[in-house]
This record gives structure tokens, C-alpha cells and sequence, in this order.
């Protein structure tokens, strides 16, 4: 527990000391929002009403598929998990606590979106409180274990741009941030349902914003969730100590099945 | 006999087709420092990452401590302290932080008494990037060692280092070989192996090519003895003037030099020539062919026995 704690607060320290992922956890979120905020809420006032969960759900995309996998391709091409391997500290901390302290980021930051975004730009608040949590964790824990998964099967950090940008690109466009999930064609809409992004939209939108679901939205915690545990899973068995000479458990192209819980919902919940 | 501490029997290790290391043995008594020699590619770093767990082998059997590396190296991490050639530490972590977050997965209190010995007290709260290589490489030693392992392993531990944290480093290195810690020294630097270990291997094309102490080594070569002799007037420098077992002779900078493959009668017909001469000898040195020089000899002719 003791190095538990110790492994947490330099993880957490680094979130705001590193320029990259301090600009990653609050900085580019909550200039995005304030940008939002002021220019969008004025073009479109429809958008006031998604301005909360579109922002909270915008930061928690920025910060895990941003931030979370390049400093973990990094520490494999410099070292730093074989000395953490020497020095017993197990992959299941190495994936996981960079996660959960990101994810404390992401509570702050989604606390200064919710609080000041009704007194800013005259926003809805939630009005299901316990659900707005249980969707933002969900979410944050879905993103999170993307790309943690993300950062282990990266064989260099440009694939692992490339791999972050290919969930993160769709999931601005199509993942109902700035456009409802209504005005999708209904292939892309299809395709939207992949992404956790739209699912967490869903659900925020069906459970706790009180505005009505595209599809079930119970249905979007529960592929939240399980893709979430999923994406730990399969990054903790195709996690690799060392990027020379290491022959992994499992080949990456396995990590795909993070995407088998969205897929099977569309089939279970459309 | 001391007990082996490590145990190293007809080990292999290959990548695919590539052979890094093709059978070698040897053992480290236990508080010896054991000197791995080999250039670039000769099966170093293979060794040592099998011998920390890191790798696991392809054939032979490995003993650390009495463990095996491979099967049980959630035992060995406390046993083994590795310092290694990156210093493998996060850019943002600070000496303090390390110091707490390493001993704290080896269920140690914090050693902040070797951040002070080893001069990081200044730079305690400073990020990793912000330390100078020195620094970095000190800090890393601090926490090699902050766990008291048994067993120690120096990859490179003086590179880039200035001559007082050299010397530093290397009485802290007999501090803990007089403490009982064993310690396998891996080296590009000659100078270092021949003063600091007691036995040494060279490692060349993947197998062990010599093994010993250095002055075993050294002696095995062959390698001439330089001999130097001053003397008040010029009786070693008239014409036609030869001593035995001399190969080749040279003036330089008032000192007559002499390259001689038996060292004992060359200096006994020396020291004779001149009290016949009735000259004064004023400086008379010798020096033996360095480890340097017999691993360049070996590395040169790259015969593997």
C-alpha cells in the first residue's frame, strides 16, 4: 500500500509538472471549453445545452488518448520499465496508476467545467447528480483503459499519434460533441457507436442531462464499462517490458477486441 | 574458498538466428568484484540482463544469490541492486521521490543518507532532466544500493563522470566489497577494471576468451615491458649499446626506453652497465603491459579459445 500511495503521488505530481501532460489534463481542455463557451454558445445556443457533458466528455478524450499512451511508449524506448522490473514494481501498477491519477485530473477539470459553465454561458446543470458520476466514471475509465491499451501495443510514439487520433478524430466529429447523434447518416451513426464518445453522450444525455437517448442508454454504461475492463485486460496481457528483443504474450492486433463490447451493443441495444 | 554468489553454466542466449553469448561459464565469489570486459556486440549486456531476470536464457543455468533469475525473480529483486547503462528514471521524478517510491517496493524505509553521501542533498527536489549526468548516475547508484542487496550490478557506473565523483564512486564501490556485497562490474573503461576488480572475464564473438585476475591476464599476453632509465651522464646512450631480451629502444625526453620481453635481465644488465660505466642512475621505471593492452591484443587478433 505504501508504494501504492508513493507510485499515486509521483504520478499524480507529474500530470501537472510535465509541460505536455499538463497541457493535455487542463490546459487544452478547459481553454477548448472557455473557447466553446464564448464563440459556439453564441453561433449555436442549442449548444449551451450540450456544453457540460460535450466538454466534460471533450476533456476526458484529450487528456487519456493524448496524454496517457506517448509518456508509456517513452518509458519502454528509455528504460525506465526495466528498471522497474529490477526493482519489482509490477505492470499492473505501471499501467493502472497512470490511469487512475489522470482520471483524479479529469475529476477537477470536469468539476470547473460543471460549476462554471451554468454561471459562464448559462448551461443546463445535470439533473440526475448520482448518474452524471457513474457516466463520467464510466467514461473516464473506457478512454482511460483505450489508451493505456493504446500506449502498450504502440511500437514508437508517431504510431502511437496515429493510433490516438484515429479514436480521437471520429469521436470529435461523430461522437456527438458538436453534433447530436440524430443528425448522423445512419451509417455513421452506426459507426459512431463504436466509439466510447458517443456512448458516453448517450448516456449523459439519457440519464442524467434529461433530454432523450438515441438508444439505450443503461445499455451505454454497461459497454462503457466492460470495454473499459477490457482495454486493462488486454493491455496488462500484451504488456512488454522492453521495446528490444521481447517477444509479447499476445499479438496487438488482440487489442481490437476492445471494440467487440460496442460492437456487440449495437446488435443487443439498437 | 568463498561461496559463489554467481553462478553462470554453459549459458546461451540467442535472438532468432543471432548467437549473443554461446555457452560460457564462470563464477563471483562472494564480496568479489568481477570485472565483464568485452567490446561493442561481444555478449555484456546479454549476460547481465539473463543474470538480472530481465531475459530469460536459451540453454545453460544461471544462479544469482542462490536463485535462478528466470523462475524466481520476484525472490531476487531484493537480492540484486542494478545500476544500469540508461539510468531508466522518469524525466519529472525527483531524487527525494525516487528515494521513497523505489524503497517503498522493496519494503525499505528511504535511504536519504546516501542521497546526502553521494552529494544529491542540493538537488533533492530537482527533476531527473535538471541533474547533470553525474548526478544522474550518482542517484542511480543511490538506488542500486538503498535496498542493501547482496549482489550489485554496475553497468558503465563511471561514464561520463568527472575524476573526483570517479574516485568517489570507486571508494564507495569498496565500501561495499569490504561490506560483503558482491559486485559484477560491466566496463568499457580498462583503467577502472584492472584497479577495481578481482577477477576479470573478456568477452569476445559471444564466448569467454580469457578469465582471471588482471595480473594473470596481463601476463598471459605478449605484451613487452616498458623500461625507462635516467641517468646523470650519457653511458645508455653511446652507440652500440644493447641489453638482452630488448626489441626495441628509444630516446625520449632525457629517458632511454627500452621494450623488453624479460623484464629481470634487462634491468639486471642495465643497472650493471652503468655501475661499469661509473654513471649515476637518477630514474628507473617499469611498467608492465596494462589489462588495456592485453585486451587489445586479444580483441585484435579476435582468436576465441
Amino acid at each position: 500500500m505504501n508504494a501504492f500511495i508513493h507510485h499515486f503521488i509521483f504520478e499524480f505530481r507529474t500530470g501537472i509538472r510535465n509541460k505536455q501532460l499538463l497541457l493535455m489534463n487542463y490546459l487544452f481542455p478547459l481553454g477548448f471549453y472557455l473557447m466553446m463557451g464564448f464563440i459556439m454558445a453564441e453561433i449555436n445556443p442549442l449548444f449551451r445545452e450540450d456544453i457540460i457533458p460535450a466538454m466534460v466528455v471533450f476533456g476526458i478524450l484529450a487528456a487519456t488518448l493524448l496524454g496517457i499512451p506517448d509518456p508509456l511508449v517513452n518509458a519502454r524506448e528509455n528504460g525506465i520499465f526495466r528498471s522497474y522490473k529490477i526493482n519489482g514494481i509490477p505492470s499492473i501498477s505501471i499501467l493502472v496508476i497512470p490511469a487512475l491519477t489522470t482520471i483524479l485530473h479529469l475529476l477537477l477539470v470536469a468539476v470547473i467545467i460543471t460549476v462554471t459553465a451554468p454561471l459562464l454561458f448559462d448551461a443546463p446543470s445535470p439533473l440526475n447528480w448520482l448518474n452524471y458520476a457513474l457516466i463520467f466514471f464510466s467514461t473516464a475509465i473506457a478512454c482511460a483503459g483505450l489508451s493505456v491499451l493504446v500506449g502498450v501495443v504502440s511500437p514508437s510514439s508517431r504510431m502511437t499519434v496515429l493510433w490516438s487520433q484515429l479514436v480521437f478524430v471520429p469521436s470529435m466529429l461523430l461522437g456527438g460533441l458538436m453534433l447530436p447523434y440524430n443528425m448522423l447518416p445512419d451509417i455513421a451513426g452506426k459507426f459512431a457507436q463504436l466509439l466510447p464518445a458517443t456512448q458516453a453522450m448517450n448516456a449523459f444525455n439519457g440519464l442524467a442531462m434529461g433530454k432523450e437517448a438515441a438508444f439505450p442508454p443503461w445499455g451505454s454504461v454497461i459497454m462503457l464499462l466492460v470495454s473499459g475492463v477490457l482495454a486493462f485486460g488486454l493491455a496488462i496481457y500484451l504488456f512488454s517490458w522492453d521495446s528490444r528483443n521481447t517477444a509479447r504474450r499476445g499479438h496487438p492486433l488482440l487489442a481490437l477486441l476492445v471494440l467487440l463490447p460496442y460492437a456487440l451493443g449495437i446488435f443487443l441495444f439498437s | 574458498m568463498k561461496d559463489s554468489m554467481i553462478e553462470v553454466k554453459d549459458f546461451r542466449k540467442s535472438y532468432g538466428d543471432y548467437t549473443a553469448v554461446d555457452s560460457i561459464s564462470f563464477d563471483v565469489k562472494h564480496g568479489e568484484i568481477f570485472g565483464l570486459l568485452g567490446p561493442n556486440g561481444a555478449g555484456k549486456t546479454s549476460t547481465l540482463e539473463c543474470l538480472e531476470g530481465l531475459r530469460a536464457p536459451n540453454g545453460g543455468s544461471l544462479r544469482v544469490a542462490g536463485l535462478d533469475p528466470s523462475s524466481e525473480f520476484s525472490k531476487l529483486k531484493n537480492k540484486i541492486g542494478v545500476q544500469l547503462q540508461s539510468a531508466g528514471l522518469p524525466e519529472s521524478i525527483t531524487p527525494d521521490e525516487a528515494m521513497k517510491f523505489f524503497c517503498a517496493y522493496h519494503s525499505v524505509d528511504p535511504r536519504f543518507d546516501l542521497l546526502e553521501r553521494l552529494g544529491l542533498v542540493e538537488k533533492r527536489n530537482a527533476q531527473f532532466y535538471e541533474l547533470s549526468t553525474g548526478q544522474q548516475r550518482r542517484l542511480a547508484l543511490a538506488l542500486a544500493i538503498a535496498h542493501n542487496p547482496p549482489v550489485l550490478f554496475l553497468d558503465e557506473p563511471t561514464a561520463g563522470l568527472d575524476v573526483a565523483t570517479r574516485v568517489e564512486l570507486h571508494g564507495m564501490m569498496r565500501e561495499l566489497q569490504a561490506g560483503g556485497t558482491t559486485i559484477v562490474l560491466a566496463t568499457h573503461d580498462m583503467a577502472e577494471a584492472e584497479q577495481m576488480s578481482d577477477r576479470v572475464a573478456i568477452l569476445l564473438k559471444s564466448k569467454i576468451v580469457a578469465t582471471g585476475t588482471p595480473i594473470e591476464i596481463t601476463a598471459t599476453g605478449a605484451g613487452l615491458t616498458k623500461i625507462s632509465a635516467r641517468t646523470q651522464s650519457s653511458s645508455l646512450t653511446a652507440s652500440g649499446v644493447i641489453f638482452p631480451a630488448v626489441t626495441q629502444s628509444i630516446s625520449k625526453d632525457e629517458y632511454n626506453i627500452y621494450y623488453s620481453s624479460d623484464i629481470g635481465s634487462t634491468v639486471s644488465a642495465i643497472i650493471a652497465h652503468i655501475k661499469t660505466e661509473g654513471d649515476t642512475l637518477i630514474d628507473l621505471r617499469v611498467e608492465r603491459p596494462s589489462l588495456e593492452d592485453r585486451f587489445l591484443e586479444i580483441t585484435n587478433s579476435g582468436d576465441v579459445q
